[in-house]
């Protein structure tokens, strides 16, 4: 057990040590195997050369555009209304807002499905707020593509919020002082001067917000159905095409993986870089 | 455009108390040692703290009155101010940073634009005109933070440490530099500084703040000459005793008595300067001379002398040439003679 195995070394350390004993090295490995293999799989069993056409069949070019429109209205909305919650939890003297804070991220850990069922109650025609609106309106939510967007927006937004909340706690304050001692008022210190001071925050929480309302599947097929040009989104399409072209769906995972890497590129800075 | 102001706020465990009279175009420093209260009564008048009680006025018009319910915001003062570390704004080019309070204040872009470019060539910034404040030196980041504040034409300028920032070098370029800028400011100015240096060039009234409390104030020069409490003798680099005066001779609290220049009668303040107190290694005779016995306590290079701090009887600094001080082997622990002559002592009410 003592064979050494090959870790490429690290560059601090150029006296050929990894310095990671076998007891960590051994199930340190077996995890990097586990989550490499399986897109490794997808990789190497892609139909490489039916790919164009493949991606290019309309439902798939139906599900693909419905998914970067509705991920991207998600998070649009998100910024519109979680950037100034982000603001409030970090900066307001509101009481109760430790409360607030716990109550605005539980859907960060809640189950999917269950923020569908949810939404279901809520905005669904038989809903709390849903049946009033329906009966006031005519207008329903479940089973369009405005429940799409409504599911990832509940699903995504928090990812939104914790960033810019940490990147305003983050931020010089001192700079606000600086700009009201020159005569800006709370709204314009914020738009001018708190706004692009925390723009890398906002940026990388966009980011994550859109990535994670790309992703998602199981609060929108729990609120939003399973209709074709309507709600069917790039993750269900990809569920689908499993059990009837087993090749659509690998040509579609490597399109959400593509996504997925360029991801993590624009977070390089904030995200991977940590030593 | 005149301040008056009586600041009355606790910062944590500090009780701070502060009075202030500042007339138009005069500049006053607030001079004390860190954590003295000094930036919290900047940070009263500029309206980013609340005071308790007191008053703060600005011709005439109330800007806090807590007593009366009345506090300005702090982006309704007339004031412009100038922070420790600058705080341009780091996205903003040096141009539109001075523009920021012009455009806060309701001018057009272009009106803002034009009156900052003229501060930018008056400052001797067109180079760095559209250079963001990163790539700007201290020296160069101080006067953009200067034609910030003075841009929106304030009536009450304030200063925190304006100057601290900077390197030794910079320092004596940036403070000629805005001690001119300040003569042309018709305004009031309020100074913060913990460097005597920085006060003495810059202000026209000095109040020193020590634990919140205003322990003296004075121009400069009255301040220097005449010390008050043992902070300000050692930042003037005096050495400061009190006593009670009967004529020419002064007993000191502690039962020793000192010569000085001219007879009064009373408490006082006796102040020396280190460079009249000379050193022996054996008693020196002469008179009308002022001598005591001492121990060498420390010893410190000081320019180009050493600055030798002496106990005993009556506690003194001394300054020496480097080869008096090989000479007396000036040692922890010595023991020396110390002698002043009764026209260097300068007695004056306490």
């Amino acid at each position: 057990m003592n064979a050494p195995v090959s870790v490429r070394q690290s560059r601090s350390q150029p006296d050929g040590a990894t310095g990671v004993p076998a007891i960590l090295l051994i199930p340190a490995s077996i995890a990097v195997a586990f989550l490499v293999l399986p897109l490794a799989a997808l990789l190497v069993r892609a139909p490489w050369s039916t790919l164009g056409s493949l991606l290019s069949t309309p439902e798939v070019r139906d599900a693909l555009r419905l998914s970067v429109v509705s991920a991207s209205l998600a998070t649009l909305i998100s910024l519109v209304v979680g950037v100034p919650l982000a603001w409030v939890l970090a900066r307001s003297q509101i009481r109760g807002r430790g409360v607030l804070r716990a109550l605005v991220t539980v859907p960060l850990v809640l189950p999917p499905v269950v923020g569908g069922v949810a939404l279901l109650l809520a905005l669904g025609r038989r809903g709390v707020l849903g049946e009033p609106l329906y009966s006031a309106t005519g207008v329903s939510f479940p089973f369009t593509t405005t429940a799409v967007v409504l599911a990832q927006t509940f699903v995504a937004m928090p990812f939104l919020i914790i960033s810019v909340e940490g990147s305003l706690r983050a931020a010089d304050r001192r700079y606000e002082d600086a700009a009201a001692t020159l005569g800006a008022g709370r709204a314009m210190t914020f738009r001018r001067v708190t706004l692009p001071l925390i723009a890398p925050g906002v940026a990388a929480g966009a980011v994550l917000c859109w990535a994670r309302a790309l992703g998602e599947f199981g609060a929108t097929i729990t609120f939003a159905g399973n209709f074709p040009g309507t709600t069917r989104t790039m993750t269900l399409q990809v569920y689908l095409a499993l059990e009837t072209d087993p090749d659509a769906a690998i040509a579609l995972s490597l399109v959400l993986l593509a996504v997925s890497i360029l991801t993590l590129g624009l977070l390089r800075d904030r995200w991977l870089m940590r030593t | 455009m005149s301040l008056s102001a009586h600041v009355v706020i606790q910062r944590g465990s500090l009780g701070v108390d502060v009075a202030l009279e500042v007339k138009p175009g005069e500049v006053l420093a607030l001079l004390g040692p860190n954590g003295a209260g000094k930036s919290t009564v900047l940070r009263v008048l500029a309206g980013l703290a609340r005071p308790h009680a007191g008053l703060v006025r600005l011709d005439g018009q109330s800007l806090d009155d807590p007593a009366a319910g009345i506090r300005l915001a702090p982006h309704r003062r007339p004031i412009g101010m100038v922070f420790q570390d600058h705080l341009l704004f780091p996205h903003l080019s040096t141009v539109d940073n001075i523009a920021f309070g012009l455009r806060a204040r309701g001018s057009s872009r272009a009106a803002a634009h034009t009156v900052a470019a003229r501060w930018v060539a008056r400052m001797h910034l067109s180079e760095h005109s559209s250079a963001k404040p990163r790539s700007l030196s201290g020296g160069q980041a101080q006067r953009v933070a200067l034609a910030r504040a003075l841009a929106g034409d304030p009536r009450l300028l304030l200063l925190d440490e304006p100057l601290s920032a900077l390197d030794a070098r910079t320092k004596l370029d940036v403070r000629a530099d805005l001690r001119h800028h300040l003569g042309d400011f018709a305004g009031a100015t309020v100074l913060v500084t913990h460097d005597p240096v920085d006060a003495m060039a810059l202000a026209d009234q000095l109040v020193v703040v020590e634990r919140g409390r205003v322990v003296q104030v004075g121009t400069p020069v009255e301040v220097s000459r005449r010390p008050r409490t043992d902070y300000v003798a050692r930042l003037v680099g005096l050495s400061l005793l009190s006593g009670t005066a009967h004529g020419r001779a002064v007993l000191l609290d502690n039962g020793a008595a000192v010569q000085v220049a001219e007879a009064s009668n009373g408490p006082v303040f006796v102040a020396i300067r280190p460079a009249s107190v000379g050193l022996y290694r054996s008693r020196p005779d002469g008179s009308p001379r002022n001598v005591w016995p001492a121990t060498v306590a420390g010893v410190t290079p000081y320019g180009e002398t050493l600055r030798v701090d002496l106990e005993g009887e009556v506690p003194l600094t001394a300054d020496v040439s480097p080869e008096a001080a090989a000479e007396l082997d000036l040692v922890l622990g010595a023991g020396v003679w110390a002698s002043v002559k009764a026209s260097e002592v300068a007695a004056y009410p306490a």
